[in-house]
């Protein structure tokens, strides 16, 4: 029975960790290979949510939606849009220099977050939006439906790694990081800067979207609150650098360790006094807010650092 | 050899970790006038940042009125007498002119503040109405006056300067040589780095020829100027006139 | 038209002075430190709360507060200043950005274990606002938030033009290796930079509890406009960051009157008018209104 209850402990675990192991991985896609600050991972991840959930849930009478259409076309629809979006966002923002980029991302982050809050007709606002739906629901129940999404969640791991690994060794993921490098340089040579950063910006938010999708299967419910910026950008730009920036394996080992002390550092203030317990969660946000400095101080490149030569970030 | 106020012995320096000069031998005597020339990319400019520790260091030794400047931070060297003049960029472009020469005395005041302003201004007259524009609208020389003339408020012992007349007018060119002159005939000493290498020669009590980050040729002015094999390699088609 | 100036043009010009405080400091330390400053906005949250603490604790107004809160929150800024973005100095500053993100989210989880999480106010009871002329009505906070802001960029004018150290931060923020070379001390100029924008970020935090309430996201929420206001003014421009204050405060007031009872823009989207405005400054104006620093 104890072992059980770990596994199972572990499946969830799992699950939530490959969700952020997307997110990583396509933060990983923006910052790592395209060296593009990308402060408002949140605002795409609910992008993602919103438009996976109206998609794929079953009619409701508060806001539109109630398509009841299958998951894949739920997922296709979140990337699309949150295509869309980053192209938009790109086209206006990539040629800027980081720490812009950083401002104008938290603002599309924060413009997309007072959209879902307002705009009721179509996400039902800070209400959320409930009942949706969970892939392979009708074949597992229970316990093996657990197993099952962590299944489906860690294969869509897999084709994340496998899409930026094949764009890491590609041709077009040279000019890249050649781009990051040495800009200018770049330039000479008669590449065309911005559209390659526009793209890279777009194929991250995609899957930054999915992995978005993927949590509102996992939750089946999801309103606003779960964008709070703070748990899922500030999270995932932690698990990039601890695992490693510029290296996939590194995005997916950094999303693995900094959630795993994310979960620790739940069980370790659930042993508080009674009367913390209540503020647990902001002991939580100091400790992962103090274990970043450390990394950045200590650990810049990561546990897996990027192996092919870095001249200049 | 008399009184040496600036001395680099064996000095091998660069940038991260590879070295861009090598075993750099040089002495500014006191009063002097030093002049560094050779072709680009000789390490001339480096050789210059490496004494305001602008680099990092390898080996050999930069020793300044007897004590050595290795690992003293850049802005420290103010305090100390030395003063720099960097090629570009090298006025506050949004400060007015009378304030690029006030910060000028921050880390160092001179003497007498009013007395060593209107030196600089004796020096350069152009800079009397231009006092309350600011740097940045200024042309090429009289931005190069300006950084000068910031450099001289704090009463320096050595200036450094970085090819003054890069990007220059002929006219400015002669004005400039012969400000050094006058510069030096005050007392203090001079290490420049120049492209125009035969005026700049000529006023030289000694030349360093840089060639591909190590000493060249090393002798009086007047020497290096007569001297055929620099001539034919060094001064030939490079130098104007 | 009355009503314009009563419940837009006062509002935003009070909203459009909070702004401007905090805006100066994070165009000092983007022109002097030369790193978006994340954490500014929690630097805010940390003074109004350090001013609450003296309201409760001495029983003293808030405005009598402000000066406990600048001391407090000063400490804090130099604190990591020291701790978190000086050893990450000499790297690429985009470090010293990532830094700041984690800097603004200790502050706040710090503050939220300290005072909690429920919003509070310095004094309850409704005050009544002064009328003049018959028609013109202004709350006497915003009479006092308003002016205060105004000596305040007269006092930050005169120390960067006639003082020695704000004359050499304004080198630094124009070339900071050629102040190196003309010898001024960076650090030193550096804890003159988190002192001055600490402090206004103090005074700014205690201007919004004093106008609505004291809360955790207090700061956090006005980033994206400080930040626009910042870019308006030009980076390394205080003086520049105030005007962009007033503007981007106005324009976000402004955009909600009605014109032929139809409202510009939903009050609900009030925080997109600055973003909106940032981006198209950024793609069209990038020195900012006042010709500052492209970094």
């Amino acid at each position: 029975m104890e072992l059980a209850g770990l596994f199972f402990y572990l499946i969830t675990f799992l699950t939530m960790a490959g969700i952020y192991a997307v997110l990583c991985l396509a933060l990983n896609m923006q910052w790592g290979f395209g060296g593009l600050f990308n402060a408002g991972i949140a605002g795409f991840y609910a992008i993602g949510a919103y438009a996976a959930a109206i998609v794929t849930s079953a009619g409701s009478k508060s806001h539109v939606g109630g398509f009841d259409l299958p998951i894949i076309v739920g997922l296709v629809v979140a990337g699309i849009i949150a295509g869309l979006v980053g192209w938009a966002v790109a086209r206006l923002c990539v040629r800027l220099k980081s720490d812009y980029l950083a401002i104008a991302t938290i603002g599309i982050a924060e413009i997309i977050r007072l959209f879902i809050v307002n705009e009721e007709w179509l996400t039902n606002g800070s209400l959320g939006i409930s009942h949706i739906p969970r892939p392979m629901e009708d074949w597992f129940v229970g316990k093996p439906a657990e197993i099952a999404f962590a299944l489906f969640v860690w294969s869509l791991v897999l084709l994340t790694w496998f899409v930026a690994h094949r764009l890491y060794i590609s041709p077009w993921g040279r000019v890249l990081r050649a781009i990051r490098d040495n800009e200018e340089a770049a330039e000479s040579i008669g590449k065309d800067v911005q559209s390659f950063r526009t793209q890279t910006f777009v194929i991250g938010a995609i899957f930054m979207a999915v992995a978005g999708a993927l949590s509102a299967h996992y939750f089946k419910y999801f309103s606003p609150d779960a964008t709070e910026p703070i748990l899922v950008t500030f999270l995932v730009w932690v698990m990039l650098i601890a695992g490693g920036s510029g290296n996939n394996k590194g995005a997916i080992l950094g999303a693995l360790v900094v959630w795993g002390i994310w979960s620790m550092t739940e069980i370790l203030t659930s042993m508080l006094p009674d009367g913390m317990t209540t503020r647990s969660s902001y002991i939580r946000m100091l400790l992962i807010g103090l274990f970043l400095q450390f990394v950045l101080q200590r650990y810049r490149s990561g546990l897996l650092p990027e192996r092919a030569p870095k001249l200049r970030i | 050899m008399t009184n040496p106020i600036l001395q680099v012995a064996a000095l091998t320096a660069g940038y991260g970790t590879s070295s861009i000069i090598h075993d750099i031998d040089l002495v500014v005597e006191e009063k002097g006038i030093v002049v560094i020339v050779g072709p680009n990319g000789a390490g001339k400019s480096t050789l210059l940042k490496s004494i305001f520790g602008l680099t990092s260091y390898f080996s050999g030794d930069i020793t300044y009125e007897n004590s050595s400047l290795l690992g003293i931070s850049t802005s420290s060297l103010v305090p100390m007498g030395i003063s720099a003049v960097p090629q570009n960029n090298n006025v506050f472009p949004s400060l007015t002119v009378a304030e690029n020469l006030d910060v000028g005395t921050y880390a160092s005041a001179p003497k007498n503040y009013d007395q060593t302003l209107s030196l600089v201004l004796e020096l350069f007259p152009d800079l009397k109405d231009k006092l309350s524009q600011p740097a940045g609208e200024l042309s090429g020389g009289q931005r190069q006056m300006v950084a000068i003339g910031r450099a001289l408020m704090s009463d320096p012992r050595l200036l450094l300067l970085d090819e003054p007349t890069a990007g220059l007018s002929p006219a400015y060119l002669e004005k400039i040589f012969d400000l050094i002159l006058q510069i030096r005939d005050s007392g203090i000493s001079i290490l420049l780095v120049e492209q125009n290498a035969k005026q700049a020669l000529r006023i030289a009590d000694m030349g360093y020829v840089l060639v591909n980050g190590k000493n060249g040729f090393t002798d009086t002015g007047t020497n290096l100027l007569n001297n055929d094999e620099v001539r034919r390699a060094f001064l030939g088609g490079g130098a104007p006139k | 038209m009355m009503d314009f100036i009563n419940y837009y043009f006062i509002p935003g010009l009070t909203l459009g002075s909070i702004y401007a405080l905090g805006a100066v400091g994070i165009s000092m330390i983007f022109g002097i430190l030369r790193f978006a400053h994340f954490a500014h906005g929690d630097l805010m949250t940390v003074g109004a709360y350090a001013a609450l603490t003296a309201v409760w604790t001495l029983g003293i107004p808030a405005l009598a507060a402000i000066p406990i809160g600048i001391v407090f929150t000063c400490a804090v800024a130099l604190f990591t200043d020291r701790f978190f973005y000086k050893p990450l100095r000499d790297l690429p500053t985009i470090y010293t950005v990532i830094a700041s993100f984690g800097v603004a989210l200790i502050l706040r989880s710090l503050i939220q274990l300290v005072w909690g999480t429920e919003s509070q106010v310095y004094e309850t009871g409704f005050q009544k606002p002064i009328i003049l002329f018959d028609v013109l009505r202004i709350a006497t906070r915003h009479i006092q938030i308003i002016a205060a802001t105004f000596v305040i960029a007269i006092l930050l004018h005169l120390f960067l033009t006639y003082t020695r150290t704000g004359k050499s931060m304004r080198a630094v923020a124009d070339d900071p290796a050629l102040a190196s070379i003309a010898g001024l001390d960076p650090e030193k100029i550096v804890r003159w930079t988190w002192i001055i924008g600490a402090s206004l970020a103090a005074i700014a935090g205690i201007f919004v509890g004093l106008d609505t309430d004291v809360h955790t996201n207090l700061g956090w929420n006005m980033l994206l406009p400080m930040f626009a206001a910042a870019l308006l003014g030009g980076i390394g421009r205080p003086l520049g960051a105030i005007a962009g204050g007033l503007i981007i405060g106005m324009a976000e007031e402004i955009c909600t009157f009605p014109v032929f009872g139809e409202e510009l823009i939903s009050p609900s989207y009030k925080s997109a008018v600055a973003f909106v405005m940032m981006v198209g400054l950024l793609l069209f104006r990038p020195q900012g209104l006042f010709k500052g620093r492209v970094l």
